[in-house]
């Protein structure tokens, strides 16, 4: 098998107008899937036997946790092509990446007090789940920051790209702080190889918004990969065609 | 409906987590949108300082 096709991935203008094609194609889905998902999660979903309506808050907390791990992951894996390879689209997307990612996990970590405070009196506690996803947070904002304060774009691109590939470590602990160490967090009940532990009326409206807000992480990238891209290309030709349209 | 608006009793932590999500939905496309507007800009500027000099 020829693996020539996967070089037009690593071309600026082929990148520029993929991006630009598919964005609806993602956007669309993500909206009906996260409305139809919110009104599942809203209205028809029954409440929880132990925590009534409270629980309804899994259905932005769950996937804006899921977002933060995902992004992250998305992140460190183009910033290590980037790196093994030096491909600057690559470097594009783990650029893309971090502020999506950032600001997702402080909406998980902002509904996770709000969870928490009634069910466990407490907005936060030094534990493990929710210590290692405060890292997290502190991983994408080092991220950040690296990048802003080194000008060359390629050598930001470089040193950011190291730290999200050492930060990935991170993302087992998290995933699995739960199981390994005794923690205030429940454990799973979607993300697991057994059958989930709900009932499918709550369940579905929180798969919807699990794959909406996946969708809608692809069609953000997307935008933002335009401009990462655009902003790495100086003498390139195809930018005017781009700029004209 | 006021029974929907008061969520059990949980009222108070339900809607501010749905308002800081879908905030930060709405929020990351718009800065996301911002961020390609201004690459454009930057990458015209950078084309007509080029057209001058040449």
């Amino acid at each position: 098998m020829s693996w020539t096709w996967l070089h037009r991935f690593a071309s600026p203008p082929y990148v520029y107008a993929l991006a630009t094609r598919l964005t609806p194609w993602f956007a669309w889905p993500a909206t009906l899937l996260i409305v139809g998902g919110l009104y599942g999660g809203l209205v028809l979903a029954p409440p929880d036997y132990q925590q009534g309506d409270g629980f309804r808050i899994i259905y932005v907390h769950a996937p804006s946790a899921w977002m933060s791990l995902m992004v992250y992951t998305t992140m460190a894996a183009a910033a290590a092509v980037g790196l093994i390879w030096r491909i600057k689209v690559a470097h594009a997307v783990a650029a893309s990446c971090a502020p999506i990612g950032a600001s997702f996990t402080f909406a998980a970590l902002v509904t996770g007090a709000l969870w928490g405070e009634p069910m466990w009196g407490t907005y936060w506690e030094w534990d493990p789940r929710l210590t290692s996803e405060l890292v997290l947070l502190f991983l994408y904002l080092g991220y950040m920051g690296l990048r802003a304060g080194i000008e060359d774009t390629q050598r930001a691109d470089r040193a950011s790209a190291l730290l999200a590939v050492v930060g990935v470590v991170n993302v087992p602990i998290i995933h699995y702080s739960v199981t390994w160490w005794n923690s205030l967090h429940q454990a799973p009940s979607v993300m697991r190889l057994a059958k989930p532990t709900m009932p499918p009326a709550m369940l579905v409206p929180l798969l919807m918004m699990l794959l909406g807000f996946t969708l809608y992480f692809v069609a953000v990238l997307l935008v933002r990969l335009r401009g990462e891209v655009l902003g790495r290309e100086r003498a390139a030709s195809w930018i005017r065609e781009v700029l004209s349209a | 409906m006021r029974t929907f608006l008061d969520m059990g009793g949980y009222a108070a932590f339900v809607w501010p987590s749905y308002a800081v999500t879908l905030a930060v939905v709405v929020l990351n496309v718009m800065w996301a949108r911002r961020a390609l507007a201004r690459s454009r800009a930057a990458a015209r500027r950078r084309l007509s300082a080029r057209l001058e000099t040449a």
